[in-house]
């Protein structure tokens, strides 16, 4: 029953959507307020009920999953009735048709809360945009309703489930999805924004204002999730490594790099109303990422360390919808594009200016990203089997990075519309000498030439980005500057960690018997002794051992070699000892023989940096998001009152 | 800007899907064929992997007469899944040679006692040299040699009863 009723919210939720795109539709073609009318009124409520309908249906699902209600087929395949509630739980997005249905979810969600809260744009152009919004979610409810029902019950009830696959069984990785969905969804809303602007031509500053919170919130989600991702692969894929530019791992980065984008050109809009077309571009494109993204991901057109479930027939369902979608919304771009003012004018020297030049080459970054994501296919065409990975996404990277680094280290000291380089020659100067100087330390360590110019950029960065500080009363910042001051500064910490772990990482692979030490970089580790342990549905060998820094006192670490049953997997779990200048990470292996076991080590200096300047990054966010929202209630209380004070001067 | 510059990210997107599109519509393969298909075999000459059975060099290859070459461990359990499939084989008469990889003899005689013996010849390949040498990417797979030694065809995975009459087929086409 639970099963059936969470079916008949999402057919209803659908059924919603398509009321609420007919009526969007036809009440911006007959011209908005005027003739809309009474279909026009239609358009809010549908997407409130749409929204409520589908949060139901996802309960339903989650409720299904904590009970281990074995008739339904996603259940039996993807849950146990031994795993712990919280894996449970989490166990039902960790698949294709349950992360299907919380992407519908999340989106229709998104459209609800739109439909409630966003009062400023002209009616129109909110029209035009939630029928874009159900018109997107409407091909997601095909999607799933059509090829990936998650609520379909088996034949006869199964006697236990598959279990969730172990690696995924980590309290990390069980919201890293659903945060990522956050992101990629939430650039739905940029999307119909975009797209319901294009229609009606209204590409205004209010409009740029109603769409950044959006935009804000979603890459606030993105810049976590992609944080939290790079570490779990880190400490549970017992590699040592944090970015592996695995296709996957591309998918959620060029959305981020769309959006990072869309976030500075949306400023501009708002403030000075220039960018215009640039901005809508943008818009369309950060979610057509997130799109791409899962296409490539799901399809199996590409390989890559996410196995996820792969079906070419699903590949072709998603691929129709890029094309609806993404094709569509790129035509209505090339028609319309045209016929939107340019907005104002600026002269290169300026805040304008140096957001063009991020502008440029975050999408030139991203470019370089997408065609080393894409390039295996295109050679895959001509019959040649290629793999791209750091070589080629390092330096081609660098390229860009290090000019639009540049480029942050004095746009937030320019004025708007038009500024003289002698007014911030002074600050400029000094994140120079900062440069300078980490280049030379860089240069005396002996760090690799990426190395060294990332631990220089990160030292000039670091002093550039609190600049705008200088000669302002810190308590009377807006918060969003206080927001951009920290998400800048988190990208130097971010950059400084990457730089540091590549250029002074020390590795050691050592097969040692119990009682025995070895060494890597700074620290001597004993293993002191080896032995089984059992947890909930997992058995494992766990090493104890010793690791001392530098002579001081040791700390205890144990890593496992775990064999989960529930499926039948091995994982490896790696212990970590923390400093503030790094990190010790300690893999234990197979036996070497019968007396000696292999243990790899590393000492990553300064590697937890890169998390901590994530981290930071999202949190400079929420803070300009923060701002923003006051903002913008303050501005709507101030109109409320005048709207008041007006009527009650005209008796 | 002019106005065809608009349809710019189009015309990018539209061949993105073109790429796509084919991709998905070519038949996925997750196997990397060997590169040595058509070409003679290296000389070897290997040990035998257990005191029963000969060992196999080249020249046992070179006599004029098509054989199957299976490459199997006795550590592998698809090896054992094949082995009543490399019996009917042998049965309807196709000749088989195995190379054991990184074995220890006695394993390869238990395995041959528990599971039968269609081999007429098994080298051991202690250090996978041969079986990198043919393109052989894992165990089990098993190749069609002409009786010149020239690798003619190569089943990548186990053997199973539907492919028994296709390498019954291959070995036809190679001049049995």
């Amino acid at each position: 029953m639970i099963a059936e009723l969470g079916l008949a919210a999402l057919w209803l939720a659908a059924a919603l959507a398509a009321l609420q795109l007919v009526a969007g539709a036809l009440a911006v073609w007959r011209g908005g307020e005027e003739s809309g009318g009474e279909l026009a009124g239609l358009i809010r409520p549908a997407a409130i009920v749409q929204g409520v309908l589908c949060v139901f249906s996802f309960a339903m699902l989650v409720w299904l999953f904590v009970r281990t209600d074995l008739s339904v087929k996603l259940v039996a395949m993807n849950s146990h009735s031994d795993k712990p509630l919280i894996f449970k739980i989490a166990g039902s997005w960790g698949n294709h048709e349950g992360s299907m249905l919380l992407w519908i979810t999340v989106m229709s969600a998104a459209g609800a809360l739109i439909a409630f809260v966003e009062r400023r744009l002209p009616e129109r152009t909110m029209q035009a945009t939630l029928a874009a919004q159900s018109f997107v979610a409407l091909g997601f409810y095909a999607f799933l309703l059509l090829s990936s029902n998650p609520f379909e019950r088996l034949p006869t009830p199964a006697v236990e489930g598959n279990g969730l696959n172990p690696l995924l069984q980590d309290i990390g990785l069980a919201f890293h999805p659903p945060t990522l969905y956050l992101g990629y969804v939430g650039l739905s809303v940029a999307f119909s924004f975009a797209v319901g602007a294009l229609i009606t031509r209204q590409v205004t500053p209010e409009f740029a204002r109603a769409m950044r919170p959006w935009v804000l919130g979603a890459w606030i989600f993105l810049t976590v999730g992609i944080t939290a991702g790079s570490y779990w692969a880190y400490y549970e894929l017992g590699w040592g490594g944090w970015w592996f530019w695995d296709p996957v791992e591309n998918a959620s980065l060029m959305p981020w790099l769309a959006a990072t984008a869309l976030l500075h050109s949306a400023s501009v809009l708002a403030a000075r109303d220039a960018l215009r077309a640039w901005t809508i571009m943008l818009g369309v494109v950060a979610f057509s990422m997130s799109m791409i993204g899962t296409f490539l991901v799901r399809s199996g057109i590409l390989t890559s360390v996410h196995a996820f479930a792969v079906d070419p027939e699903r590949g072709s369902f998603i691929l129709g919808l890029l094309v609806i979608y993404i094709g569509g919304a790129l035509a209505v771009f090339g028609l319309r594009a045209g016929s939107v003012a340019e907005g104002e004018k600026f002269s290169a020297v300026s805040r304008e200016g140096a957001l063009v030049v991020n502008n440029v080459l975050l999408s030139a970054i991203l470019g370089v990203v997408l065609l080393g994501t894409l390039y295996p296919l295109l050679t895959e065409a001509m019959g040649v089997r290629v793999s791209v990975g750091p070589p080629y996404f390092d330096p081609v990277g660098t390229v860009f990075v290090v000019p639009m680094l540049l480029a942050m280290m004095v746009g937030p000291l320019l004025r708007w519309r038009g500024d003289r380089l002698e007014r911030v020659r002074k600050p400029a100067l000094i994140a120079l000498v900062c440069l300078a100087g980490g280049l030379a330390v860089a240069i005396a360590l002996r760090a690799g030439v990426l190395s060294t110019i990332g631990l220089a950029l990160s030292a000039g960065l670091a002093v550039a980005s609190v600049m705008p500080l200088r000669g302002r009363s810190l308590r009377r910042l807006p918060i969003a500057t206080w927001g951009m001051v920290i998400a800048h500064l988190g990208i130097a910490v971010a950059l400084f960690g990457m730089a540091s772990e590549r250029a002074f990482n020390k590795e050691e692979l050592a097969a040692i018997k119990v009682g025995e030490t070895a060494t890597v970089g700074p620290w001597s580790v004993k293993l002191a002794a080896v032995d089984p342990v059992a947890g909930a549905n997992w058995t494992a060998i766990e090493a104890v051992m010793q690791a001392s820094y530098a002579g001081g006192k040791p700390v205890e670490l144990h890593p496992q070699a775990r064999s989960f049953w529930s499926p039948p997997q091995e994982t490896t779990e790696s212990a970590l000892a923390t400093r503030w200048n790094g990190q010790l990470y300690a893999v234990l292996g197979k036996a070497a023989d019968s007396e000696r076991w292999q243990v790899r080590l590393w000492w990553k200096p300064f590697v937890t940096l890169i998390w901590y300047g994530g981290l930071m990054i999202a949190l400079g966010g929420l803070l300009a998001l923060i701002g923003r929202v006051r903002e913008d209630l303050r501005r709507r209380i101030v109109q409320r009152k005048a709207g008041e004070r007006r009527a009650e001067a005209v008796p | 800007m002019k106005g065809w510059r608009f349809f710019l990210p189009l015309g990018l997107f539209a061949a993105f899907v073109g790429i796509a599109g084919y991709q998905l519509s070519q038949p996925k393969s997750e196997f990397v064929e060997s590169a040595m298909i058509g070409k003679p075999m290296p000389p070897f000459d290997m040990r035998p992997a257990t005191s029963d059975v000969p060992g196999l060099s080249l020249a046992n290859l070179k006599d004029g007469k098509p054989k199957l070459l299976n490459i199997w461990a006795s550590w592998c359990v698809p090896c054992a899944a094949e082995a009543p499939h490399l019996a009917e084989l042998e049965r309807q008469g196709a000749p088989i040679v195995g190379v054991a990889i990184r074995d220890r003899p006695e394993d390869v005689a238990a395995f041959l006692a528990r599971y039968g013996n269609p081999f007429q010849r098994i080298g051991a390949d202690d250090l996978s040299e041969l079986q990198l040498a043919i393109g052989s990417s894992g165990v089990p797979e098993t190749f069609v040699i002409d009786g010149e030694g020239v690798i003619r065809y190569q089943h990548i995975g186990d053997v199973r009863a539907e492919h028994v009459p296709l390498l019954m087929e291959k070995l036809r086409e190679a001049g049995a």
